[in-house]
């Protein structure tokens, strides 16, 4: 009997195709929509994620000056010391490296091409703190950590520019009056999440930076690389300690410096962009609501129409409940198939959305059966009054009914 | 005649339109018995009752007042899914229009009525096409309604009528929409059922040329039975 019933129905739909098709675009724009929107936040989402994870997983980075509000650093808060670096290596369990730096723009020279970039003095914890890897070459020796004599590592960007074919290794590049040698190359990391390349960089020893380029000793961060098997609020709270310790920070009294843990980043990023996807899936639900009315409203135009056929059906020795269920289901298998076009149009408008951003597309099936539940139960709601008003037709009048 | 309980038994039956002063009755007191196995045409003028009476004979309406006994049930208190029942296992109708599903072939409006019955898709399928088999049209089975004649739709509307075995078959001016050459074959197929099947046939005509068909007359006039052949040879 049910088979029926949607055989039934798929042939009442199939009658008017037109129309039909016409009644379901809210549903599909609907569904299409929402389904879109949610796939590309996913996307948005695991692409912050991995972006947050190049830039170094488990970093923890230290600053002076505390924020009071976000973007607002103390102004006259003293800055770090390469001292504070040690220390924190030295002192705080659970962590693998702590790299100091600092960094300065400036325009970086090789034989007739400059470029202006970001030079950051450091050591060589740098690289692994902040997920870089040599692509040739090599890092700093512990002797340049701590020396003055100057050497370069390129970030790819910089390389590109600045030697384009050429072999970069054993060159010599004049970072302002410096002339510094290219001891390394970084394999490229592309873009973080703001959109900044992170290739480009030049990264020098922190002494040598301070005293020939920076002209100060003023450490601008500490980035701490957290051990796997620690938890990084833990590590976070104990580094605040001998921050606090170091700094002369009286209990009780505000911290002059702060320490950011990336991940806690990365998830109020991921946060906000759910909080976006869900505020756009919910306008677009609305339009589910109106494909819905669109439904209902053929719906009574179809049971208007089809009169004479409910009088026959009734004749025959139809129910009410048989007849109430013959509309419900029709209603309900228009609006299904609404949701399954609606489906297939926003996974290919995410996928085309989320290629020409560069982003992950991560098609999610439990929100596709949200999806279709969703649009069916849309279908029977406004079904409803419909096949309720072809149940309660009168036999007799409806035969009558031209 | 059979022994047994007839098939219509109507007693004091009326039936009234409207309320008040703008009341119109329609019927006024019908008593009528049909037997099993007869073929019984009902005559009247337009606005006689004989619709009015043919739709509660069908259960397909209710009586104002009086008592109908079908097939020996009470079934004039009866609520509208209990007639439905009644109407899905014991009657068939055949209309003046054919009353055919558009867009639906003719074996599947055919089939229609054991849809209902909740038959098993293959029982169905033979049914119905012994059913076309029956009123001889085994070879338009899947045509739509639109490609066949009158005379070839109301055939279809015969067996689809006859594909669920009901105890009567009600047909409402089976013959008002066909020309002369098919009406006679119409109301000769109708004759042969009832010869051959013994199957209760009421039918509701105006036209005295197909009455003669019928094993008996009953006329209609303002809304009560006033003559009946039967009767009348008694």
């Amino acid at each position: 009997m049910f088979a029926s019933t949607i055989r039934m129905a798929l042939r009442a739909i199939a009658a008017n195709l037109m129309r039909s098709a016409l009644t379901v675009l809210g549903i599909v724009i609907g569904v299409a929509s929402v389904v879109a929107l949610v796939t590309i936040g996913e996307g948005a989402t695991a692409q912050v994620r991995s972006e947050m994870s190049a830039m170094g997983d488990n970093l923890l980075i230290v600053r002076a000056g505390a924020a009071r509000r976000p973007g607002e650093p103390h102004q006259d808060a003293a800055p770090l010391e390469l001292e504070d670096a040690f220390a924190i290596a030295q002192e705080i369990r659970g962590i693998d490296q702590a790299a100091p730096s600092s960094s300065m723009k400036t325009i970086v020279v090789q034989g007739n091409t400059n470029w202006s970039t970001s030079v950051t003095g450091t050591t060589s914890a740098y690289l692994p703190c902040r997920s870089y890897d040599i692509a040739a070459g090599r890092s700093f020796t512990q002797t340049e950590d701590n020396g003055l004599k100057p050497a370069c590592i390129l970030g790819e960007t910089v390389r590109e520019k600045l030697f384009g074919n050429d072999e970069a290794l054993g060159g010599i590049v004049r970072i302002g009056r410096t002339p510094c040698p290219v001891i390394g190359v970084m394999a490229p990391k592309g873009e973080n999440t703001m959109g900044v390349d992170q290739d480009d960089v030049v990264l020098m020893p922190i002494r040598a930076f301070s005293r020939r380029i920076r002209g100060n000793d003023d450490v601008a961060q500490i980035s701490v690389s957290v051990s796997d098997d620690r938890s990084t609020t833990a590590v976070k709270a104990s580094i605040e300690a001998l921050m606090r310790d170091r700094r002369q920070v009286s209990p009780g009294g505000m911290d002059d410096f702060e320490v950011r843990d990336m991940k806690e980043i990365a998830s109020a990023i991921s946060e906000a962009t759910n909080v976006m996807t869900g505020l756009l899936s919910a306008i677009a639900a609305v339009s589910l609501l109106v494909g819905g009315i669109g439904i209902m409203n053929i719906m009574l135009v179809s049971v208007t129409e089809r009169t004479r056929e409910i009088g026959i059906r009734l004749a025959i020795g139809a129910l009410r409940a048989e007849v109430r269920m013959q509309f419900l289901v029709e209603a309900a298998v228009l609006s299904g198939c609404g949701g399954i076009l609606g489906l297939l149009l926003g996974n290919a408008g995410a996928y085309w959305a989320t290629r020409s951003m560069d982003m992950p597309f991560i098609p999610s099936p439990s929100i596709a059966a949200v999806a279709l539940l969703f649009s069916i139960g849309v279908g029977v709601l406004f079904g409803w009054l419909p096949a309720h008003r072809a149940s309660r037709l009168d036999p007799m009048e409806a035969l009558r009914h031209e | 005649m059979s022994a047994r309980a007839p098939v219509i038994s109507l007693r004091g039956i009326s039936r009234v339109f409207g309320r008040g002063e703008s009341a119109v009755k329609a019927l006024n007191g019908v008593d009528l018995d049909v037997a099993q196995g007869e073929f019984v045409a009902v005559m009247g003028a337009s606005g006689s009752g004989k619709s009015t009476c043919m739709n509660i004979i069908g259960c397909l309406d209710r009586p104002t007042g009086g008592d109908y006994f079908f097939c020996g049930l009470e079934v004039s208190r009866l609520s509208p899914d209990e007639l439905a029942l009644i109407r899905r296992h014991q009657i068939g109708f055949i209309f003046q229009g054919f009353n055919l599903l558009a867009r639906t072939t003719a074996l599947a409006n055919v089939e229609l009525p054991l849809i209902y019955q909740r038959v098993p898709k293959k029982e169905r399928r033979t049914r119905a096409e012994e059913a076309l088999a029956a009123v001889g049209l085994s070879s338009r089975a899947h045509h739509l309604p639109n490609e066949l004649s009158g005379g070839q739709q109301q055939r279809t509307a015969i067996a689809r009528a006859l594909v669920t075995q009901p105890s009567l078959l009600l047909a409402d001016e089976p013959t008002g929409n066909l020309d002369s050459a098919t009406k006679v074959e119409v109301m000769n197929l109708l004759a042969d059922l009832n010869r051959r099947r013994g199957i209760t046939i009421v039918m509701v005509t105006h036209e005295p040329d197909m009455s003669q068909f019928a094993s008996r007359q009953v006329v209609f006039r303002d809304g009560r039975p006033v003559g009946d052949s039967q009767k009348e040879a008694l």
